[in-house]
C-alpha cells in the first residue's frame, strides 16, 4: 500500500521549468534517493513536496488524499532538513531541539533519544555557535529524528558528516524505515537500500 | 505548549542572551533625542513646544532600527523554513515575532521616553501622555515594521528600503501620538488621541499579520 | 470577464496593444490639443488668481490620476497574488512610475500655483501633504519591485505592499486632514478655489479625459516594454 503518491508534478523557478511531469510513489519503509547534478531540481522537488514552493501542475497525495487540501495536517506529517541547519546559534543543542518540538506543538519525550542517536550527549548543553559544521549537521538531524513525523524530507543529509556520523545517520534512517516511516533524500553520496530517482543533469 | 508561546519564548530568550542588541536601540533613542536641542537651541519654551514631535520621531526611528533583524536572522540560518512548516497558522507566528519585537523595543521606549521628556520640560500630564501614547502606539509600529522587514528579506539595500516602506505607513500613528502630547501642552485632554491610537493598533492587528505571512511565504519560495 | 482573463496572457496583450495603440495615441494627442487650447485660451482667467489658475487644469487631473494609479496598483496586486496573472506583475511594474510621475506633477504644479498666493513654494496643506505621502508610497513600490535579482519575487512583494498601502491610504488621509486642521485653522487657502464655475468645468473634464488617455497609453507602451524585457531575461537564462 503506497502512502505517498506524486502524479505529474511540474515546477518552474524564476520563469524556467525545473522539472516536469514527475510521478512516483513511496510506500512505508521505503527510502527514495534523489540524484542528479546541481541545479537539476532536487531541492525544488523537496520544497514542492513540503508545499513551500507552489507546483504548476500535478498532485501530491497522502493515503489517497490531496495534501494541499489540508496543509496544516500535511506539515505535521513531514520533518524537514534543508540546506541550512535551521538552528539558532545562541541556543544550546538541547534547547534548539526542544524548541523545535514545541514549535511543532509536540512534547519533548523524544529529545534525549535523538541526542543519543547522533552522539550529541556531551554537546547537548553547548551553544550551537561553538560547534563545528559537522556537529551542527548532526544536531539538525537529531531535530528531524525528534520530530516524530512519518515522512522525512532531507536535503543533502550526509553533507559535512564524518564517517562515524554517516553511519549513525544510516542507522537512524534504518530504524525510521523499519518502523514504517518514509524518507526522501537529495544526495550526492549513495544510500543503501534506496530507490533512486535521477533528476538528470541541469543544462551545462 | 502552544506554538505561539514557544516562538515568543524562544525569541525573548534569544534577546536575553544578547541584551546588547536592545541596549543599543535604547541608547540610539537617547542620543538622537539629545541631538535635537543641540541642533535647534536651548530655549526652553521652544523645546517644550516641539518636544512631542521630537520624542515621537526619535522613538519611531529607534523602533525601526532593530527591525531588519526581525526575520533576517531566521532567514539566514534556515529557521524561517521551520516556521513556514509549522503546523499552525503562519499569521500567528508573524504576530508572535512582532510581539517579541514590541516587548523588547516598544515597551522599553514607552518607559524610557518620559524620562527624556523631563529634558524638554514637559509637565507631569505631558509625560504621562507621552508614555501612554507610546505604549498604545508602538504595537502598530512593530506590526508595520514587521511587514516592511518581511517584504525586504533578501533584498538589496534592505535596511534603507525597509525605512522607506515603513515610515509613510507609520504617519497616522505619529500624528496622533505626538498630537496627544501637544494637546496636553495646550491644556486639552488626550483621551481621543489615545482612543484613535488604539483603533490604529486594532486595524494593524486585523490586517497586517496576514500581509506579513504572505510576505514570508514569498520569501520561502 | 472572460475577455479580461484572456488578456491576462502577456503575448495576447501585446498583440492587442499593438493594434490599439496607434489609434489610441492619435486620440490622446487630439484630446490633449483640444484640452490645452480650452484651458489656456478659451477659459476665462479667475477674478482672484488671474492667469495662474490655468495650472489647475493640470494639477487637479494629475491628483485624480495619481490616486487612480495607486488603486490600479492595488487591483493588479490582488490579481497577481490571487490568480497569479503574469500580466498583472508586468503591468504593475509599468504603471507605478507613471503614477509616480503624475503625483510628482501634481506636487510641482501645486507648488507653482500656490507660490503667488502663499509667497513660498510649499505650505503644509492637507491635500499636498497627503499627495506627498502618496508619492512616497509610489517610490516604495518602485524600489521594492526592483530590489530583487529574481524579478518575480520583487513583483509579488510589491503587490503585497500595494494592497497594504491602499488600505492605509484613507487612514493616512484622515490623519493628515486632522493634523492640518489642528495646526493651521481656517487661514489656509483651498487650492480648489471658491467654487467650480461651469466655464472651468468643461476644460477641466476635457483635460482630465486627455490625461487619462495619456496615462493609459503610457502604461500600455511601458507594459509592452516590460513584456519584452521579461522575455529577454528568460531567453538569457536559457543560454
Amino acid at each position: 500500500m503506497t502512502a505517498l503518491e506524486v502524479a505529474g508534478l511540474s515546477c518552474r523557478r524564476g520563469g524556467r521549468p525545473v522539472f516536469g511531469d514527475l510521478s512516483f510513489s513511496l510506500a512505508p519503509g521505503e527510502l527514495l534517493a534523489l540524484t542528479g547534478r546541481n541545479g537539476s531540481g532536487k531541492t525544488t522537488l523537496l520544497r514542492a513536496l513540503a508545499l513551500l514552493v507552489p507546483a504548476d501542475a500535478g498532485a501530491i497525495r497522502w493515503q489517497g488524499a490531496d495534501v494541499a487540501a489540508d496543509r496544516e495536517t500535511w506539515r505535521r506529517r513531514i520533518a524537514w532538513l534543508g540546506h541550512l541547519d535551521g538552528l539558532k546559534s545562541d541556543l544550546t543543542v538541547r534547547e534548539n531541539i526542544a524548541t523545535a518540538c514545541h514549535l511543532r506543538e509536540e512534547g519533548t519525550e523524544r529529545v534525549d533519544d535523538a541526542l543519543a542517536a547522533f552522539d550529541l550527549g556531551s554537546l547537548a548543553n553547548r551553544p550551537v555557535r561553538t560547534l563545528s559544521a559537522g556537529q551542527r549537521r548532526r544536531a539538525a538531524l537529531a531535530r528531524v529524528k525528534a520530530a516524530g513525523a512519518p515522512l522525512w524530507l532531507l536535503d543533502e543529509p550526509l553533507n559535512a558528516l564524518d564517517a562515524p556520523s554517516q553511519a549513525a545517520l544510516r542507522t537512524v534512517l534504518g530504524q525510521h524505515l523499519a518502523a514504517g516511516g518514509l524518507a526522501i533524500a537529495a544526495t550526492h553520496a549513495p544510500l543503501d537500500g534506496a530507490r533512486v530517482l535521477d533528476m538528470g543533469g541541469a543544462s551545462p | 505548549m502552544s506554538g505561539f508561546a514557544a516562538l515568543l519564548a524562544r525569541d525573548l530568550r534569544l534577546v536575553w542572551r544578547r541584551p546588547g542588541d536592545v541596549m543599543v536601540v535604547l541608547a540610539f533613542f537617547v542620543v538622537a533625542t539629545v541631538l535635537f536641542p543641540l541642533g535647534i537651541g536651548p530655549e526652553t519654551n521652544l523645546l517644550a513646544r516641539i518636544a512631542a514631535g521630537i520624542l515621537w520621531c526619535a522613538a519611531l526611528f529607534a523602533a525601526l532600527l532593530s527591525l531588519d533583524r526581525l526575520f533576517a536572522a531566521d532567514y539566514e540560518d534556515g529557521a524561517l523554513d521551520l516556521l513556514l512548516l509549522a503546523p499552525w497558522p503562519l499569521e500567528l507566528a508573524a504576530l508572535a515575532k512582532c510581539l517579541a519585537h514590541w516587548i523588547v523595543t516598544g515597551l522599553p521606549l514607552a518607559v524610557l521616553a518620559p524620562f527624556m521628556g523631563l529634558l524638554f520640560g514637559l509637565s507631569g500630564e505631558g509625560l504621562a501622555a507621552l508614555g501612554l501614547t507610546l505604549l498604545v502606539g508602538t504595537p502598530a509600529l512593530s506590526l508595520i515594521g514587521g511587514l516592511a522587514a518581511a517584504l525586504t528579506l533578501g533584498a538589496r539595500r534592505g535596511g534603507a528600503l525597509l525605512a522607506l516602506l515603513a515610515l509613510p505607513l507609520c504617519v497616522p500613528t505619529l500624528i496622533f501620538g505626538a498630537g496627544a502630547v501637544e494637546a496636553v501642552a495646550m491644556g486639552e485632554g488626550f483621551l481621543t488621541h489615545l482612543a484613535i491610537l488604539g483603533a490604529l493598533a486594532l486595524l494593524s492587528l486585523a490586517t497586517l499579520p496576514w500581509a506579513i505571512a504572505a510576505a514570508l511565504r514569498q520569501a520561502g519560495e | 470577464m472572460a475577455s479580461l482573463h484572456a488578456l491576462a496572457n502577456p503575448a495576447r496583450f501585446r498583440r492587442f496593444s499593438q493594434k490599439v495603440l496607434p489609434i489610441l495615441s492619435g486620440v490622446t494627442a487630439l484630446a490633449l490639443a483640444v484640452g490645452l487650447w480650452l484651458a489656456l485660451v478659451e477659459s476665462p482667467p479667475d477674478y482672484q488668481q488671474g492667469e495662474t489658475v490655468r495650472i489647475m487644469f493640470i494639477h487637479v487631473p494629475s491628483a485624480w490620476l495619481a490616486m487612480a494609479g495607486y488603486a490600479l496598483l492595488a487591483g493588479l496586486g490582488a490579481s497577481l497574488l490571487v490568480w497569479r496573472h503574469p500580466l498583472a506583475a508586468l503591468m504593475a511594474r509599468a504603471a507605478a512610475p507613471v503614477g509616480a510621475v503624475f503625483a510628482g506633477v501634481c506636487l510641482l504644479t501645486g507648488s507653482l500655483w500656490g507660490r503667488p498666493m502663499w509667497g513660498t513654494y510649499w505650505v503644509w496643506d492637507a491635500r499636498l501633504t497627503s499627495m506627498l505621502l502618496l508619492f512616497f508610497l509610489y517610490l516604495g513600490h518602485i524600489a521594492l519591485s526592483r530590489a530583487y535579482d529574481d524579478a518575480e519575487r520583487g513583483d509579488r512583494a510589491a503587490a503585497i505592499l500595494a494592497l497594504v498601502g491602499a488600505i492605509n491610504l484613507p487612514v493616512i488621509k484622515f490623519s493628515v486632514d486632522w493634523w492640518n486642521t489642528l495646526h493651521q485653522p481656517a487661514s489656509v487657502m483651498k487650492l480648489g478655489g471658491p467654487s467650480i464655475h461651469p466655464a472651468i468645468l468643461t476644460p477641466l473634464m476635457v483635460m482630465a479625459a486627455a490625461l487619462l488617455l495619456l496615462f493609459v497609453v503610457l502604461v500600455m507602451v511601458r507594459t509592452e516594454t516590460e513584456i519584452d524585457r521579461r522575455r529577454l531575461d528568460a531567453a538569457e537564462r536559457m543560454l
